[in-house]
């Protein structure tokens, strides 16, 4: 196998890997924020053994993202050489910026956190925790901002055989950028809503740690609804960014292969990347993809045969991703509605209770699956019309590159057993109780 | 040149901070199965660096993205020639990461036992994988005019290469003895005290043989030959070392703590003075090189990285000698028996 698909393989791996931490980080390390401050305001003990409960979970996760981020940043200079020369000028400061005003302040403080219960005061240590929280959601703004500039390049100048920085302002206000982070953030918090609601879930059907669990979810519940609402509404903003930033992806992710006003767009499609043609398509709805993309039924939607072949996604994955991604995203709000409305009922309704259990992965998968959307359908783009992924990867052994990938494969692996098991093990133990 | 000159310097401070910092966590880490006679050395151990070590782990995040950031194509030959070393070293840090916050949660022998290994290997590794990749670094790297690397793994494990693997190894033990030395009463400490004496003649010896080695191997010295006055960078680092047997004597271990992390940070100088201009340089021909001229970013990024180097650099350090400040003292029995402890 050649180098730049195993290097591709191999910085999937890692970066799915390490996005199953990610979020889960950034989204309850708000809600542990405020269980601690409603503990310092109320003094109300439940409080504290909800910030012990989550916390503990919470420290688990949070290891193994920061271990697997770590591999990512290097991984540009190992793999992606050429790609790192090429950009290092503008992306390369993006994330030595996140690691100098974010990833320090959070990975300083989380160990102030852990430590600090007993050398500081009530409010301090929340605030703490606040810090923390701040900090990871500011370390993704930076990181956003990098990808953001894959995906849109601005601010930049050809010259000296790279791209170099022309105008940093435009760098950090990019609108693709932006619009990541304002989607990725409620989605970080609707999963860690849903982590939370669906452990308590499991406790309020084992008709156990009842007070903590209740508090919990319904706690997680209003971050949930309003969370999954946000992702939405700039789920569909960026969509329309991307209609008219990146049309190669649009036309990719609904299969549309022919340029037309009143596009419709197809519930789901098996392309036929050949002969340029869906083998099949089921439900077919006309307006909708010109509505969708520029917010106009008559809009014209420029099909997947006027894009070159050597500058077209790959139509499957890129449609599959976005299905899901779309599918489980209208399931979210629906869930934490039934929420609102049998919240002072939920021990009544097992059935509820049992879905929202279940429901714990959805966010994950559906976030995975908005950024294989995201970076699949860029290709074969690694920054979007500037370098092609074919020409970014390191002059490496092919090799090397393949006995590292077995080695994230089984380190990976087996991390991510223990790793869950621990989650699963501590989740289901539940709080400690309550000081008799 | 200014410019590119400054961040020259900046991307060595950074590399010495993070040795000085996650160094002795290494070194406990090291010591850790030679020092942990039972389950509670053990534990005290870990939880002396509990609360520091990810925090100290980031001056490597920093260094890697600043070496990303002002010198991109140092980022880029540099990183992917020391493929197979790095990547070894990145695992070796997802081990001793995850093992902390593993170890503690099962109790079970075989559960512990494992973790123990990985604490271990995580911390022994990228000691002396960070030695080797330096010492390679000072001694020039082969690499060709399109920066391609002409070796393996095999070839950065030559005898200067595996010199400075010994010497970061030693430096990093010295320094974490000392640590737990400071964090630990009773027979702990005492064997943690014992240990940085008895390993302190042997950091001698690998410096000096370090010092004559470099002017066999390496051009390092040109630089302090046309300047005699950077010999004082070398000076320094053996007069801290001195201190640190000094400060040992008085049994003063804090000040013995802080002579042996000027001792790391003088060394780490010792070879960015010598190496200046060169962040890369080639064995094959010095005109493949990669420089802090020839490989920077453009004036506009390296001046708003400076901007934001001066600006955050220092609110890092005020935090985190707070973070320090605040568990510098001893541990105690409520520290080890707190429910998040390691």
């Amino acid at each position: 196998m050649d180098v730049v698909l195993l290097s591709r393989l191999q910085f999937a791996a890692a970066t799915m890997f390490h996005f199953l931490f990610v979020p889960l980080t950034l989204g309850l390390s708000v809600i542990i924020a405020v269980m601690e401050t409603r503990y310092v305001q109320t003094g109300d003990e439940t409080y504290l053994r909800m910030t012990k409960f989550w916390g503990k979970l919470f420290l688990i996760n949070f290891a193994l993202g920061v271990v697997t981020g770590i591999t990512l940043e290097f991984q540009f200079g190992t793999n992606w050489s050429r790609y790192s020369a090429y950009v290092g000028d503008i992306f390369g400061s993006l994330l030595a910026i996140e690691a100098t005003v974010a990833f320090f302040l959070e990975s300083t403080f989380i160990g102030i956190w852990i430590f600090g219960w007993k050398k500081l005061s009530k409010k301090t240590h929340a605030a703490v925790m606040w810090v923390v929280a701040l900090a990871g959601n500011l370390s993704a703004m930076w990181i956003l901002t990098a990808n953001g500039w894959m995906q849109h390049p601005v601010g930049y100048v050809i010259r000296n055989g790279r791209a170099e920085l022309s105008d940093f302002g435009a760098v950090i206000t990019n609108k693709f950028a932006l619009l990541e982070l304002a989607h990725m953030i409620p989605a970080a918090l609707l999963l860690g809503a849903f982590f939370v609601m669906g452990i308590s879930a499991y406790h309020l059907l084992k008709k156990q740690h009842v007070d903590v669990s209740t508090r919990s979810f319904n706690m997680a519940l209003v971050f949930g609804l309003v969370a999954s609402l946000a992702v939405a509404a700039t789920g569909d903003m960026h969509g329309v960014h991307v209609a008219e930033v990146q049309p190669a992806k649009l036309a990719a992710m609904e299969a549309h292969w022919e340029t037309q006003t009143q596009a419709p767009i197809v519930l789901f499609a098996i392309p036929d990347e050949e002969n340029e043609r869906n083998l099949i398509e089921i439900g077919k709805i006309p307006y909708i993809l010109s509505f969708l993309g520029y917010h106009d039924i008559n809009a014209e939607v420029k099909g997947l045969r006027d894009f070159p072949k050597d500058e077209r996604p790959p139509v499957l994955i890129t449609l599959f991703s976005f299905r899901t991604m779309v599918a489980l995203g209208t399931l979210f709000p629906l869930l934490t509605i039934i929420g609102l409305v049998l919240r002072k009922r939920l021990m009544e309704n097992p059935w509820y209770l049992w879905i929202m259990v279940f429901a714990i992965p959805l966010p994950y998968v559906a976030i995975e699956m908005g950024w294989v959307l995201a970076e699949v359908g860029r290709q074969p783009w690694i920054v979007y019309g500037l370098l092609k992924t074919a020409d970014a990867a390191s002059p490496v052994a092919s090799s090397q590159v393949l006995t590292s990938l077995i080695g994230f494969i089984l380190v990976y692996g087996l991390l991510g057993m223990v790793g869950f098991y621990l989650m699963f093990k501590n989740a289901v133990k539940g709080p400690e109780p309550a000081d008799a | 040149m200014v410019l590119q000159a400054t961040w020259f310097f900046i991307w060595g401070l950074l590399w010495a901070l993070f040795f000085m910092t996650d160094g002795f966590d290494f070194g406990v880490g090291t010591l850790y199965p030679f020092l942990g006679k039972s389950d509670e050395d053990k534990r005290k151990m870990i939880n002396s660096l509990g609360p520091l070590w990810d925090g100290n782990e980031v001056w490597l995040i920093t260094a890697g993205g600043v070496t990303f950031a002002a010198f991109p194509l140092v980022y880029a030959v540099m990183f992917s020639s020391l493929y197979t070393a790095l990547m070894l070293i990145l695992f070796a840090l997802i081990l001793r990461g995850v093992s902390f916050e593993f170890r503690g949660k099962v109790d079970h022998p075989l559960w512990r036992k494992v973790w123990d290994t990985c604490i271990f290997i995580g911390s022994f590794v990228p000691a002396l994988l960070f030695g080797v990749a330096f010492g390679n670094i000072f001694q020039g790297v082969p690499i060709n005019q399109e920066g391609i690397f002409q070796g393996n793994l095999f070839t950065l494990l030559n005898p200067y290469g595996i010199l400075g693997g010994l010497l970061f190894v030693a430096l990093f033990l010295v320094h974490g003895a000392l640590w737990i030395a400071i964090k630990t009463d009773g027979d702990l400490h005492d064997r943690a005290a014992a240990t940085a004496n008895r390993l302190w003649p042997v950091l001698l010896g690998i410096i000096v043989v370090f010092l004559i080695a470099t002017a066999v191997f390496t051009p390092l010295y040109a630089n302090y030959l046309a300047y005699p006055v950077l010999f004082l960078v070398p000076l320094v680092a053996v007069a801290a070392l001195l201190g640190v047997k000094y400060f040992l004597t008085k049994k003063a271990y804090f000040k013995a703590w802080f002579a042996s992390a000027a001792t790391i940070v003088f060394c780490t100088f010792f070879g960015v003075v010598g190496l200046f201009p060169n962040l890369f340089p080639s064995s094959i021909d010095p005109a493949y090189s990669l420089t802090a001229f020839n490989a920077s970013s453009s004036p506009l990024t390296l001046r708003i990285m400076l901007i934001v180097v001066i600006l955050f650099i220092p609110i890092v350090l005020v935090y985190q000698v707070w973070a320090y400040v605040m568990f510098s003292k001893k541990l105690t029995e409520e520290d080890l028996s707190l429910e998040e402890a390691y």
